[in-house]
């Protein structure tokens, strides 16, 4: 076991070095220097009086005048230290822009992956013991459809629906908390964070809700045509003894390694969400942050969130062997 | 199955899928979308499909005609006497023309699907959308799905450092938020409908490259490769002759599902206004417009809406179907 963590966290220093060159490559592409842009930024119309000098002076000041592997081992040897550089809109640190945002999106992804869990394991469960019955069947179509609906599209509905357009105002639909709640006292704040994310929450979880029943219900079916639930039914088993002490028990592996997939996609997911909602939250700083060309920021956002989902993919490989003994990655290719 | 003759391995998986009535339902969904898609000319525009003027045939809604620049077929269309005439096609309004007078209409017997805040024609522009969507899906995934094949199919055949180093692309790429960093590319780039593409295909090719490499671990072990290595067979023809046919299936499936993703990804692309450039229609764009009067305007909310999740669930219903088809253990059991 101990072998394979530290195997596993050496094969992290590769995985390391390629996800920072993928970012550094990607923003090599973007057209013009970001001296330019910078500038640009800075000046705004006045961007076309740049003299050379101006250029040549902020390249040196942000080392942007030398070869490009030496800028490269440059930002590598600046990130081990956490440290971004700063924003070219407001010349704040990148790491405190991105820490101040991280609760927020990480506290909404928690609640909305939690949630997902607890509604898809027993739909899982049901839909998989009534297999081929006919309630069985539309709600396992109706997940499917669920699973097609756009985010974005669920979230102009609700808000359509339920954000005080021409039908009723329940939810707010703008940013977390209500203004002048600096004010309220802990409880209150913390049921008017929950009403403000409502309709988000919704919106991040439905998909994964769908995707983990029809997973989990998928999983626990094939572990119900095994002979050794065969046999536990024959030797005279309550259904619901065989179901959840035999059968769960080995159809909750795949389900809980399942999350490595879902934690790359929550970045990706919150970019649209957040937007549409104000949510002052990872996903909304990135947006910015790609619709003003602010490289820092959005370099430190790729390369944070990919090496969190990294670690997230080693604890799920990790809870792989702590939850069935028979695996042992050690004969694993 | 005695007096049943043997059939080709396709035909078998294709009598199996249509024993789906979902799949199959998809299956007609994604059909009738081609249609639209390829003769969106003739279903929706300003120009007649046909045309006879003086004596002359015209087909303008597919040709350009020198002598017809300019010329303002409503006007025409009005005024022809006898024996000319045109036939207009069924939605009578160009996706690209604005017209002021009629902003923000709601649905009616001359806008079926309303008009967004220039006036255009909602249907129109979903017409018109549906091949931009479709194509941006099949191509994506197309380049997604060479990449898969051949970084898996090496990495599967011939082990090794070969195998360490792809695998560790795919650990890179699977860490990625992939949405964010097509956002990013897509920024830089401008976002013509072929970058698009290609964003979308060049991050998009992990999880066929992964099902590559397994069936072709799998497939390394029979005797019959090595029977065919030991008949002289090049590596490559071994690969691409013996064992990609044996590992196509489980490919086709995941592309069909990726093909559902991709709609996805473009249509949300478009909504946040890094899609395909105007005034090119594209579903994802009609839906972005709704957002600056979501209060009112359900028209730019529902129908767009409803045409991505159609054709999502019709891709994802027969990628469902289809592996269900091709895989033995998944078909319904008779007891």
């Amino acid at each position: 076991m101990r072998e394979y963590i530290l195997k596993r966290l050496l094969l992290l220093i590769p995985t390391f070095f390629g996800i920072t060159l993928i970012t550094f490559f990607v923003i090599q592409l973007a057209p013009g220097s970001p001296v330019e842009r910078k500038l640009n930024i800075e000046q705004g119309i006045r961007a076309e009086a740049i003299t050379k000098d101006i250029v040549e002076q902020t390249k040196k000041l942000y080392g942007l005048d030398k070869p490009i592997h030496i800028r490269y081992w440059i930002w590598l040897k600046q990130i081990a230290t956490l440290d971004f550089g700063s924003s070219y809109k407001d010349h704040r640190p990148v790491i405190d822009k991105i820490t101040e945002r991280i609760p927020v999106t990480l506290s909404l992804n928690i609640i909305s992956i939690l949630l997902a869990y607890f509604i898809s394991i027993p739909i899982g469960v049901c839909s998989a013991v009534k297999e081929g019955d006919f309630s069985e069947r539309t709600v396992t179509f109706l997940l499917f459809a669920l699973y097609s609906v756009p985010s974005f599209w669920l979230a102009m509905v609700l808000i359509y629906f339920l954000g005080g357009g021409d039908f009723w105002n329940l939810f707010p639909v703008y940013g977390i908390l209500s203004p002048g709640a600096e004010t309220f006292s802990f409880s209150k704040k913390a049921l008017d964070f929950l009403w403000h994310i409502t309709l988000p929450v919704v919106c991040l979880t439905y998909g994964d809700l769908a995707y983990l029943s029809r997973y989990q219900r998928g999983s626990l079916v094939e572990v119900l045509r095994e002979d050794f639930i065969r046999t536990a039914k024959a030797k005279g088993l309550p259904e619901s003894k065989v179901v959840f002490k035999h059968a769960l028990r080995n159809a909750l592996i795949p389900i809980i390694t399942i999350i490595a997939s879902i934690l790359p996609a929550m970045i990706g997911g919150s970019v649209i969400i957040e937007s549409i909602f104000s949510i002052p939250g990872i996903g909304q700083l990135g947006f910015e942050a790609v619709l003003s060309r602010d490289y820092p920021v959005i370099m430190a956002i790729a390369t944070i969130s990919a090496l969190l989902t990294l670690v997230g993919i080693l604890i799920a490989d990790i809870l792989y062997v702590l939850v069935d003994p028979r695996i042992s990655f050690e004969g694993r290719r | 199955m005695s007096s049943e003759e043997s059939r080709g391995y396709w035909a078998t998986v294709w009598k199996e899928f249509k024993k789906d009535r979902l799949a199959l339902a998809g299956f007609i969904v994604i059909n009738f979308l081609f249609g639209v898609a390829v003769f969106d000319n003739l279903l929706a525009g300003s120009r007649p499909i046909v045309l006879k003027l003086d004596g002359k045939y015209y087909f303008p809604a597919v040709f350009n005609y020198q002598e017809l620049i300019g010329v303002d077929f409503k006007e025409v269309g009005a005024n022809l006497e006898k024996p000319d005439f045109a036939v207009f096609p069924l939605v009578r309004y160009s996706p690209t023309e604005n017209d002021l007078l009629s902003v923000l209409t709601p649905p009616s017997g001359l806008h079926l699907f309303g008009t967004d805040d220039r006036g255009r024609d909602v249907l129109s522009r979903m017409i018109h959308g549906s091949g931009i969507s479709l194509s941006i899906g099949f191509i994506a995934v197309g380049i997604a799905s060479l990449i898969g094949i051949v970084l898996g199919g090496i990495a599967g055949y011939y082990g090794g450092a070969i195998d360490f180093v792809v695998s560790r692309l795919f650990e890179i790429m699977m860490t990625f938020p992939v949405f964010f960093l097509i956002l990013t590319i897509l920024a830089f780039r401008d976002p013509s409908i072929y970058n698009i593409m290609i964003v979308i295909g060049a991050t998009g090719w992990t999880g066929i490259a992964r099902l590559v490499r397994g069936e072709f671990l799998r497939l390394r072990e029979y005797d019959y490769i090595d029977a065919a290595i030991a008949l002289g067979g090049s590596d490559f023809r071994v690969m691409m002759k013996h064992m990609l046919p044996n590992a196509l299936a489980p490919v086709l499936v995941s592309a069909t599902f990726g093909i559902a993703g991709a709609v996805l990804v473009e249509s949300g692309l478009s909504f946040l206004g890094f899609g395909v450039p105007p005034p090119q229609p594209s579903w994802g764009d009609v839906l972005s417009q709704s957002q600056k009067y979501v209060d009112f305007a359900w028209w730019l909310v529902l129908f767009p809406g409803a045409a991505i999740f159609l054709t999502v669930t019709a891709f994802n219903l027969v990628g469902d179907g289809f592996k269900t088809a091709v895989d033995p253990r998944l078909r319904k059991r008779k007891f």
